[in-house]
């Protein structure tokens, strides 16, 4: 229908405004937040945005799926525009992109129960409800690793692993082809980052998802991606395959961040000490 | 190694009163910290590395808590000690930094008036004078223009700088140990490399001694001599730096190690990773706590294993598991690596 490019991301710039003045708002400046980014990613596979903080990529995510509205540039959702596209017309594209966020005590709503909490988007777009509802919620618990005796609790009886479970699941209820995961595991321990790598792995086989993944880790970008690029300032300073970007960089801001991630071998670690920087 | 050590910690229990029960945090974590060394705590939240480090400075005193055992700072019991002298101890033999550098400075202060504000607590000496030293602390840690910078806000600051500047606070009355808890977690990696470095720096030319507390087994591989691995509340094992990555006897340990995702080696199919989730310590298994998550669990597990050297020849490595050293030879091989294999479904 339209390529093999699920997504593609031509030029995309967004620019804050940096306002100053007493009666009158006058633009002083601007912060290039995303300045001018292009890549696409291929339909069932993962593309990693790596940046420290401040590089954008945040921001782009949000830009991608018309959260906040980009400056300039285009974002083509299976060969269709969708940058610059009013609420309305997302709402249908919507259920075809879902976003899975970084902090899982902060994500879900404390006050609603996990099974309404997974089944709202259902019950939104008006896909399923009733008996047909809980079903359907139930059969996703499942399929993320959680019990369905889970369906009447709050979020506050989870661990932050099992509340990032329950954000995988609320962002797979609509079947989305598209899922921008935004640091979904820097903020668990890591005896459960690999439990919720390896889960997310099984779901893009599964139902043959396409991935945007954003951390600030490599090493964790580098395990699950096919290609990786890499942001700092704004642009994207470098766009390979995993391999590439990881054995043979060739920014120097890449070498870099490279450089910089440690080594959990100890003899390993005191060698590159040793070696001349 | 010298015969007394700084800091002794023995039998340290600490419990906490709660809804649902006595919450045992911490259980009966032994340990010695030379001058110069640099110890790291490792393991996931709950597992008692924070309430530990917070014990020895007198932090978790409450009416809720009890505290059983001795922490003992060149022959001092602080376990024991009063507010007062406690108060003298913290800052000024024992300096602390936490995770979130934003949080622990105030916000609508200077940095510097804050530094200042810290040493006179302790020293009765002129603000000017007090002033010069926070300018000296900041500018070796690592602050350009030091002399300028005293007087931003916080906000002015990166995060990287207020670790720093953090870093300096807790130096600046020239403590014999530094407590770091989690100090790069909430840092970029770049940034986390400049200040391992400069705590790596600090240690070597003024035989700081460390307490590390993380995570992330790669800090500890770049900084650590000696590791103590705990899990439920209870050190599970501890040893050199080369006795826990390269002859790790304890599973848990296993687990951790191999589900590291390592840029320095192949990617493998699959991510290595420990099965459910770290136990409620409200609701602590009977026997060895990791038995639930533990694939190699066999009939003695369900009593508890005594923390004990078991390699002949290595009496400071010691571990909390019944597996005989040649079945954990054996077992922790996964796929040419140290790792826990997948629990049999």
């Amino acid at each position: 229908m339209s390529g093999p490019n699920l997504l593609e991301v031509t030029d995309l710039v967004k620019h804050f405004p940096i306002k100053s003045g007493v009666l009158i708002d006058r633009e002083v400046d601007q912060v290039r937040a995303v300045d001018g980014i292009s890549f696409s990613v291929e339909r069932g596979k993962t593309l990693g945005l790596v940046g420290e903080s401040g590089s954008g990529k945040s921001t782009a995510c949000r830009a991608i799926l018309n959260l906040t509205k980009p400056t300039s540039g285009s974002v083509k959702f299976e060969g269709q525009e969708i940058a610059g596209l009013s609420r309305r017309q997302m709402r249908p594209l919507r259920r075809e992109m879902q976003m899975i966020f970084q902090d899982p005590y902060a994500s879900l709503n404390p006050r609603k129960r996990i099974g309404q909490i997974v089944g709202d988007p259902l019950k939104r777009q008006g896909v399923a409800s009733g008996s047909e509802l809980r079903r359907r919620v139930e059969e996703l618990l499942d399929r993320v690793g959680l019990a369905t005796e889970h369906y009447d609790r709050y979020p506050h009886e989870f661990s932050g692993g099992q509340r990032q479970r329950i954000g995988i699941a609320r962002a797979l209820a609509l079947q989305p082809k598209l899922v921008i995961a935004d640091e979904p595991v820097s903020a668990l321990d890591v005896s459960i980052q690999a439990q919720i790598i390896n889960l997310l792995d099984d779901l893009q086989d599964e139902f043959g998802l396409t991935y945007v993944f954003v951390a600030h880790d490599i090493g964790v970008v580098r395990h699950i991606s096919d290609r990786i690029a890499v942001m700092h300032d704004g642009k994207i300073v470098e766009e390979g395959t995993a391999d590439q970007v990881c054995e043979h960089p060739r920014d120097d801001y890449t070498k870099k961040l490279l450089t910089a991630v440690p080594i959990p071998d100890p003899r390993e670690a005191q060698a590159r000490r040793a070696a001349p920087a | 190694m010298s015969a007394a050590p700084l800091l002794s910690v023995r039998d340290l229990s600490v419990s906490f009163a709660t809804e649902g029960g006595r919450l045992p945090a911490v259980e009966r974590v032994s340990f010695d910290l030379s001058p110069g060394e640099v110890l790291a705590i490792v393991g996931e939240s709950g597992a008692g590395k924070s309430v530990t480090a917070q014990t020895i400075i007198g932090l978790t005193r409450s009416p809720n808590a009890r505290i059983e055992g001795r922490v003992e700072l060149r022959g001092t019991d602080l376990v024991a000690a009063g507010e007062g002298e406690l108060r003298t101890v913290r800052g000024e033999r024992i300096g602390m930094v936490f995770q979130d550098p934003m949080t622990s400075f105030n916000p609508v202060h200077r940095i510097g008036s804050q530094i200042v504000e810290a040493i006179r607590a302790h020293r009765s000496i002129g603000k000017q004078e007090a002033r010069g030293l926070a300018v000296e602390m900041l500018d070796s840690v690592g602050i350009a223009e030091a002399a300028r910078r005293v007087d931003d806000y916080p906000h002015e600051f990166s995060g990287g700088m207020r670790q720093r500047a953090m870093i300096a606070m807790a130096l600046a009355l020239e403590p014999e140990v530094l407590i770091a808890d989690e100090p790069t977690t909430a840092l970029d990696v770049t940034v986390q490399a400049q200040i391992l470095g400069l705590l790596e720096r600090l240690n070597r030319e003024r035989g700081l001694a460390t307490i590390l507390i993380t995570h992330d087994l790669g800090v500890v591989a770049e900084i650590a001599d000696r590791v103590l691995v705990m899990y439920g509340g209870r050190v599970v094992e501890q040893g050199t730096l080369e006795q826990i990555f390269y002859d790790p006897q304890h599973p848990y340990t296993w687990g951790l190690l191999g589900s590291l995702t390592r840029l320095d080696r192949p990617r493998p199919e699959r991510l290595p990773q420990i099965a459910g989730a770290p136990p409620s310590l409200l609701a602590l298994p009977e026997g060895c706590s990791f038995r639930p998550r533990c694939p190699h669990e066999f009939a003695p597990c369900t009593e508890l294993p005594p923390l004990q050297a078991r390699l002949t020849g290595e009496p400071g490595h010691c571990d909390r598991c019944w597996l005989t050293p040649e079945a954990k030879r054996e077992k922790r091989q996964v796929a040419g690596q140290i790792g826990l294999e997948a629990p049999s479904p």
